[in-house]
């Protein structure tokens, strides 16, 4: 191949604006308007890459999105691998690198797997890297294999935009189908979306011959453009519609040139015209994937887009007509050219200087690194520095695959063509096995008329029309030689026919036997040779082979289109804290909790940390701790049916509770396993507040709307989830009553006017407050909500009145010790997804409750009534000794095995107590208490005493004190 | 992506929605219920492939309502409040 840039023409290129990029180090000259592919051609760069396996050198095949070698990795701010070289411009400064080649592609040190490729068929790997395990090998052949690499250090400039769309009509493709479509469609008075991946819209008609309404195809293109543009249409070059999804969403995948990321549409047209043109498949015959081995379309749009001719001495193959304008334009444009078809009968003219064989096919091309000759199937050398081949075309019927439209195999067209229509898809164009321009726009005005549109008159084709005739020319088994059929994966002629000798004939199990259409290019050009091959082989059809199953995307699409705006902080905001800065003024260290950002500790970090934590625990111990729980669940159940509600949604019975008062239950799921915990507060006769687990709030909330509209009916009650609503200042400890007295809320604390599990109401610089007296620590503790916005003086005066007793502010983990201290529970971690509430001692309701509550019935079955339950206990070790790991198995040792008898659930250091403390869930735990039991983890094996979870104050004195 | 129609609030994309469960596995109340009977309204599903039942929950609403569709074209036939009030 001598390819080389012609000194005028090009209708893609602008000469005025000379770039330079760099291709394996080396420096490429091009213009503005080339595609990498088309500045390497120009420079006669012939090997632009090696194959996935065999590594044998690759040379530009095709002129779009179909392209399986001419891959590269793109670097700098805008890294992309497996870049296909022949939709991506070219750049000034760009740099690009071939795929799977070291050093570079034209001296690829792993050329000479080639020579073995015989012992390396399908399968090859995983039939012989058995022994002793294949994931041995992996490493190695997956670094020999392959295509391009991923800069793991390179991070994203920016994030990838993200919009939706509605239109009345979205025609998918910009060619001659694609535009007359528009157009009608516009002049009818749809609101029209015109998508084309190409840069510039008109597609076939940018490189083949035609006429349009007795003007220039060039020119009628333009001047539909404008139409559409005038009318307030929008047009979007280099977008790809990459799939089509449920209820008709298309996604687009659109491509700016400046440095931004790409932009994610979301279109839901009313309608959907698929205008998505055809792609020219391979000729089989021996060596066929050399370089310097084009399709034939490609070299005519490489010609009249870009000025490249792609050789001097040419062969162009073909079985069909498309190929005989190639030949013409490339004889006109100076080349030697033999026209070498597959046919006798019906073809057309021989064009004017080519030498013609009729009848006659390919059976090699000759060369190492780039094609030298061919070998003709009578035995005829030619000589050739280029062979440019047509197969037929391939209609584009992915989206309407994708859609579900079932596929209909023509013979005359020697390919699948959409069969019955699907709802508000139509096709047109050549992708609808249109071949003239004449056909192109009946079809054209037919998809318009499926629109309700049907009087629009459609342009007219007034120029020469493209004759259609093909012969079939599949590959066939038995043949001599390499023959390719999937470029990009390595897959030949006889890797489809060792499938087919160990049965797997199957389309689906051909595909994954032999990796046949599974690259990148999700064999564009290489699935139906491929399924036309097991036809022969096996003696059946084409369609009765049929196709396998067309998926998103297209073509392949950033996953930073997909992701969008959601990463780093936006992939999963956190819910915040009124006060949050507050705590960050008193040094707060913030975790995630259950979705929360909350403080963990305040001050400390590193070793520090711990200490930190043990002192605030301490401290809440000795004299008085403030504590913001304003995440705390405040989900209010309000109605002359919320006594009943709130008892059918508790485990205990809830509606004998008085109001002013409070009460811890349960709500369990209907298979019996605790779903959540907490105190309910009748705040009235109808009106009750749910106080569930912080990170719970919304499936508490969420479950109780379930049963309120599905049971109970929506005028029975109602629910409002004011948990953002109220922020919840705690103050726990000896001295929380002292301090409290100083800090004048306007309502009795003594012990008869608010005694424990009992709520006042009270005023707080104007606003209303709500002081409940549970306690989460064990000791006297007051919870007071106020508005969230108003929280702040109040906790500035908290914080005021504890420097009179040491009051210490308290994060989560100080919490944490206490609440284990005492054995109280955190759902989700002091239980699983199988403890029932008589697992953790309250088995009263269970056996008491008369009414109906959800989860009843479960807790009488067989299982729940095993007397080998895990039950929740607490676990000591002496101190001096390391807290036990969380999540370490009590075992028993029975016949030489370790068998598990629970875990441990919660583990801490109790500064209180000087000594380790552990709450778990163990076989039978309750009536184990006093005994020794095994704890293993991650092999080492300690001991601890099973006890009772309350490790702290067991008569709860501290909670009056 | 498949658009439901919620009763209320018409149109909306389905990641706004949540999967309640079938429509009229109604709850058998009381202790004496059958295991079996019981573990039917658990456990047992009738999955069919065709025209299916459903509860969901429009999640920006919160409103529950049947929404009937077909499993294997997911074209949705009808979305009904529970109460039957409304109907999309």
């Amino acid at each position: 191949m001598t390819a080389s840039r012609l000194a005028t023409g090009g209708s893609a290129i602008d000469r005025s604006r000379p770039i330079r990029f760099s291709f394996d180090g080396a420096s490429v000259d091009g213009f503005a308007g080339d595609t990498i592919a088309s500045a390497l051609l120009a420079n006669d760069v012939a090997v632009v890459g090696r194959s996935f396996k065999y590594h044998r050198p690759r040379g530009i095949w095709g002129a779009g999105v179909e392209e399986p070698n001419a891959l590269v990795d793109i670097g700098g701010s805008q890294a992309t691998p497996n870049t296909r070289a022949t939709t991506e411009p070219a750049r000034e400064g760009l740099v690009a690198r071939s795929v799977n080649a070291t050093p570079n592609a034209l001296a690829d040190r792993n050329a000479f797997l080639d020579r073995f490729s015989r012992f390396i068929p399908a399968a090859f790997y995983y039939k012989t890297f058995m022994w002793p395990d294949w994931h041995m090998f992996e490493p190695r052949i997956r670094a020999m294999a392959g295509l391009g690499k991923v800069d793991t250090d390179w991070t994203s400039p920016g994030t990838a935009d993200q919009t939706n769309h509605h239109c009345d009509v979205l025609v998918v493709g910009a060619g001659p189908a694609g535009l007359a479509t528009a157009k009608m469609a516009a002049g009818a008075g749809l609101s029209v979306t015109l998508v084309d991946d190409r840069h510039k819209p008109g597609g076939s008609l940018g490189h083949r011959a035609g006429e349009v309404d007795g003007k220039p195809a060039s020119m009628w293109i333009q001047e539909t453009v404008a139409e559409l543009a005038a009318g307030g249409h929008l047009i979007l070059p280099a977008t790809t519609a990459f799939g089509i999804y449920d209820h008709d969403l298309v996604g687009l995948n659109q491509r700016h040139f400046d440095g931004r990321r790409d932009t994610l549409w979301r279109v839901r047209p009313r309608q959907i015209v698929l205008a998505t043109g055809a792609i020219e498949r391979p000729l089989p015959f021996a060596n066929n994937d050399l370089p310097g081995v084009l399709s034939a379309d490609a070299a005519l749009a490489y010609l009249r887009r870009h000025a490249v001719l792609v050789g001097r001495r040419v062969v162009v193959a073909t079985n069909n007509d498309s190929a005989y304008e190639v030949a013409e334009a490339i004889t006109e444009a100076g080349a030697d050219v033999t026209l070498v078809d597959i046919r006798r009968d019906g073809i057309p003219g021989t064009p004017a200087k080519v030498r013609m064989l009729e009848g006659r096919a390919l059976a090699a091309a000759k060369g190492k690194l780039r094609v030298e000759g061919v070998t003709l199937d009578d035995g005829t050398r030619l000589d050739a520095d280029c062979v440019l081949v047509s197969g037929g075309w391939t209609p584009t019927i992915h989206l309407f695959g994708q859609a579900k439209g079932k596929l209909a195999w023509s013979e005359a067209r020697a390919a699948f063509l959409p069969g019955d229509p699907v709802d508000r898809i139509s096709v047109a164009g050549a992708a609808a096995g249109s071949v003239s321009l004449s056909e192109v726009f009946a079809g054209a005005q037919k998809a318009v008329a499926s629109l309700g549109q049907a009087k629009v008159p459609a342009p007219r084709s007034t120029g020469p029309e493209a004759p259609g005739g093909i012969v079939a020319a599949w590959p066939v088994p038995g043949s001599k030689g390499r023959i390719w059929i999937d470029y990009q994966n390595d897959v030949t002629v006889k890797d489809v026919e060792l499938a087919a000798r160990e049965n797997f004939v199957s389309v689906e199990h051909l595909k994954r036997y032999t990796t046949l259409g599974m690259a990148t290019d999700q064999g564009k050009t290489s699935n139906l040779p491929g399924l036309a091959l097991m036809a022969g082989i096996t003696g059946r059809t084409v369609p009765e082979v049929g196709t396998t199953t067309y998926r998103p995307p297209f073509t392949p699409v950033p996953l930073a289109s997909f992701a969008g705006a959601r990463a780093g902080e936006l992939m999963a905001p956190v819910r915040r804290l009124p006060l949050e800065s507050v705590h960050r003024d008193s040094r707060a260290v913030f975790q995630e909790y259950g979705g929360w950002l909350r403080p963990a500790h305040y001050g400390g970090r590193g070793a520090d940390a711990e200490r930190a934590i043990q002192d605030e625990a301490l401290g809440a111990r000795r004299s008085v701790a403030l504590f913001d729980g304003s995440t705390l669940g405040k989900i209010e159940v309000i109605g002359p049916n919320a006594g009943e509600f709130v008892d059918f949604l508790y485990y205990n019975t809830m509606s004998t509770l008085k109001p002013g008062r409070c009460r811890y239950g349960f709500m369990l799921s209907e298979n019996g396993v605790i779903f959540d915990d907490g105190v309910l507060v009748r705040l009235d006769e109808h009106r009750f507040v749910v106080s569930c687990s912080s990170s719970h709030v919304a499936a508490v909330h969420a479950r109780l709307e379930e049963w309120r509209q599905d049971r109970f009916g929506r005028d029975a009650v109602y629910i409002h989830n004011a948990t953002s609503d109220v922020a919840t200042l705690t103050v726990s400890g000896p001295n929380a009553r002292k301090l409290l007295e100083t800090v004048d809320l306007g309502l009795g604390l003594d012990d008869a006017d608010l005694p424990h599990m009992a709520i006042g109401h009270g005023c707080h610089g104007g606003n209303e407050v709500r002081v409940a007296r549970v306690s989460f620590t064990g000791d006297r503790s007051y919870e007071i909500s106020i508005r969230a916005d108003r929280a702040e003086p109040l906790w500035a005066h908290l914080r005021q009145a504890g420097q009179a007793f040491d009051a210490v502010i308290m994060g989560l983990e100080a919490l944490m010790i206490l609440r284990a201290e005492k054995g109280f529970i955190v759902i989700g971690k002091d239980t699983d997804g199988t403890t029932l509430p008589h697992d953790l001692g309250s088995g009263g309701p269970r056996l008491k409750r008369q009414s109906d509550y959800v989860g009843r019935r479960s807790l009488f079955t067989e299982e729940a009534s095993r007397n080998n339950r895990l039950q929740l206990i607490g676990l000591t070790v002496p101190s001096g000794e390391a807290p036990l790991a969380t999540g370490a198995h009590g075992i028993k040792r029975e016949g030489g095995r370790l068998n598990s008898q629970g875990f441990v659930t919660s583990s801490y250091q109790s500064p209180t107590l000087g000594r380790p403390i552990a709450l778990g869930l163990i076989e039978r735990g309750a009536a184990r208490h006093g005994e020794t039991i095994e704890i293993q983890h991650l092999g080492k094996v300690r001991t601890a005493t099973i006890a009772a979870p309350c490790a702290f104050d067991p008569a709860g004195e501290r909670l009056h004190a | 992506m498949q658009l439901f129609p919620c009763p209320f609030c018409g149109s909306r994309d389905e990641t706004e929605f949540h999967y309640g469960g079938d429509a009229g596995n109604a709850r058998p109340d009381g202790a004496e219920v059958p295991i079996e009977r019981w573990a039917n309204y658990l456990y047992l599903r009738s999955n069919p492939k065709g025209t299916a039942r459903e509860i969901w929950v429009h999640m920006s609403c919160g409103e529950f309502f049947v929404m009937e569709r077909d499993t294997v074209s997911h074209k949705v036939l009808s979305s009904t409040a529970l109460g039957g009030e409304h109907a999309a």
